[in-house]
């Protein structure tokens, strides 16, 4: 037990989630940031969906990493994931028919999310499951937590509510408040995104672009 | 005497002095007042007579017709539209007062930012928001409330310009991002029929107008495919609805003048402004659309919405436009050119010139580059010739 969390796992596990962060360090998956955040819950399910897509799809490639023919590594590692996000969208729609809704052709086109190519291709490809697992999961938290910070923002300021319940109270709109209606825009997403991005190297000094 | 009474309270300023926090504010007053007596310590520097601090102040200068006549406007429209006769003072006194807290709020946020960001920074205050912070509240609509113009401001100056390096390094121009932020995040308050014309009686001037109340500009009147209820002397003299400084042709040919006088704005900027508004409005006229927008006459599009405004004030910032020569031409006709396709052309927008502007903002550099590698091939060809 105690060698599976070792140093270096917890390493493989936390590291993404600050200091090797996939969206704010690589710039990786932002279309997808972009596009599902202007409310908080189908932010929360992308970023659950992803995480377990990445998790998953690590281990299946880790374990057959040996026997996969190099000049092919691609199409095999997309049918992976292509399988493992056609079971999530099954079971989102199954279980959570609504948030599927909103999130319409973004579940399917995790397949083409950079994050999970990137961590196939950069770590399962040359460790073992176990590593593998813990890399899928960081990352993919480290994708999630950001989506929830911008879209608890964009949800509360643009609409005035937090996973539906309405926070702002009514007093405030009686005196003049007005929800913002750029916050709901997918362009108010990218300049969020790039204020989160801004404050945490200016938090993190040590981290070189 | 000024110097005097800085000389004075200069050492509490210096390093180790009880109020070195304030340092940057200090300074920022000191060269505001008088003109700076420290010169550059490194390389070969060239000075003016005229620094970038005398620059803002001619601007301010030329913008000052243009916003007396704003302040005029709002309380002829109010009386007016209550249909109560008034004097001249009266209508100028309560525009005033209708317009006062929003340069103070503009101002207040906007330098607060400045004033912050110089401490952080340990610099010097920089003096380009002197112009910005009385441009935003020219180009609101009078009932603008003033919480969203705050907000517009702190947005536009920490986003569209601190961020870039503060003064003389941001791309958009940042009083146009103030009111975009405003277009975008609060629609209802910016466009509309009922935000042109100041509703409430303010220290006993003015008069309450009922809740219903509302008066179109022209460009809204075409927007929504109806004839320009106003006659062209109105367009002319500004006795229109509109944002709080742009209706008034005159006043802002008299602030042009000032600018071009003083060669701080550039005519190429402004005459290829005009120029690409006007070819474009004219074709659109030829073309035999079948819309309001596109028969409206080419010169009535020049003196409506805030083209002139945009033309004179806005394109012409020397920032964030193009820095050749020849680019000055091409940007400014693509900025008249865009204002007018996007009144025409775009339902949902019934003016356009602060799309266009910031369009161009966008593509400024880019046009400087292919003036400048035209130039450079052209020159290479030369030499191989001969």
């Amino acid at each position: 037990m105690s060698q599976l969390f070792s140093k270096d796992n917890r390493q493989i596990l936390t590291a993404p989630l600050n200091g090797d962060n996939p969206i704010m360090i690589q710039i990786l998956g932002i279309c997808s940031a972009l596009a599902v955040t202007a409310q908080l819950e189908p932010a929360i399910v992308m970023g659950l969906s992803v995480t377990v897509i990445t998790a998953f799809s690590n281990v299946i490639i880790s374990i057959i990493r040996k026997t996969i023919p190099n000049r092919i590594r691609i199409i095999i590692q997309l049918v992976v994931v292509a399988a493992l996000v056609t079971v999530v969208s099954m079971v989102l729609k199954a279980f959570a028919y609504d948030v599927s809704v909103k999130l319409s052709v973004y579940v399917g086109l995790i397949i083409t999310n950079c994050i999970l190519m990137g961590r196939l291709e950069a770590f399962a490809m040359m460790n073992k499951p176990w590593e593998s697992f813990l890399d899928g999961i960081g990352n993919g938290l480290g994708y999630a937590w950001i989506l929830v910070v911008i879209g608890a923002v964009r949800e509360l300021l643009g609409s005035g509510t937090l996973l539906g319940y309405t926070i702002i109270p009514q007093g405030a709109y009686d005196a003049g408040y007005v929800n913002n209606g750029m916050m709901t825009m997918p362009a108010m997403a990218l300049i969020l995104l790039g204020i989160v991005i801004g404050v945490h190297r200016a938090v993190n000094k040590d981290i070189k672009s | 005497m000024i110097k005097k009474i800085l000389d004075k309270i200069r050492p509490n300023f210096e390093e180790g002095g009880k109020l070195k926090n304030f340092h940057s504010v200090f300074e920022g007053f000191e060269s505001f007042l008088l003109v700076s007596n420290r010169t550059s310590s490194v390389g070969v520097s060239i000075h003016d007579a005229i620094d970038s601090k005398r620059i803002m102040s001619f601007v301010v200068i030329a913008l000052l017709p243009a916003l007396l006549f704003g302040m005029y406007n709002i309380g002829y429209q109010n009386y007016h539209a209550a249909g109560v006769e008034a004097g001249f003072w009266a209508m100028f006194f309560y525009g005033f007062l209708a317009l006062l807290p929003k340069i103070l709020v503009s101002y207040i946020v906007g330098l607060g930012i400045e004033f912050i960001v110089a401490q952080w920074k340990h610099e010097e205050i920089q003096e380009g928001y002197l112009v910005t912070g009385l441009l935003i509240p020219m180009i609101v609509p009078v009932s603008c409330p003033l919480w969203m113009l705050a907000l517009a401001v702190a947005f536009s100056v920490i986003l569209a310009k601190e961020i870039y390096g503060g003064t003389g390094m941001n791309i958009f121009n940042p009083a146009l991002v103030a009111r975009a932020f405003l277009f975008f995040a609060y629609p209802s308050a910016m466009t509309g029929d009922s935000i042109w014309v100041s509703q409430n009686a303010i220290c006993g001037l003015g008069c309450d107008l009922p809740d219903a109340f509302t008066m179109a500009t022209p460009l809204s009147l075409v927007g929504a495919g109806q004839e320009i209820t106003m006659p062209v002397q109105d367009m002319i003299t500004g006795l229109m609805p509109g944002s709080v400084g742009e209706t008034s042709v005159i006043a802002i040919a008299i602030g042009a003048v000032i600018l071009l006088w003083t060669r701080i704005a550039s005519w190429r900027t402004m005459l290829s402004v005009f120029v690409g508004g006007a070819v474009v409005g004219w074709l659109f006229n030829i073309s035999g659309m079948d819309s309001a927008a596109a028969q409206v006459p080419w010169y009535e599009h020049l003196i409506l919405g805030g083209f002139c405004f945009g033309a004179v004030f806005m394109a012409t910032d020397p920032v964030t436009s193009a820095r050749t020569e020849t680019g000055k031409f091409y940007y400014g006709f693509l900025i008249g050119a865009l204002t007018i396709s996007i009144r025409v052309l775009n339902p949902g927008y019934p003016e356009g010139m602060m799309l266009a502007i910031l369009f161009m903002n966008m593509f400024a550099p880019l046009i400087d580059y292919c003036v400048v590698q035209r130039n450079i091939s052209r020159r290479v060809r030369r030499s191989h010739k001969a």
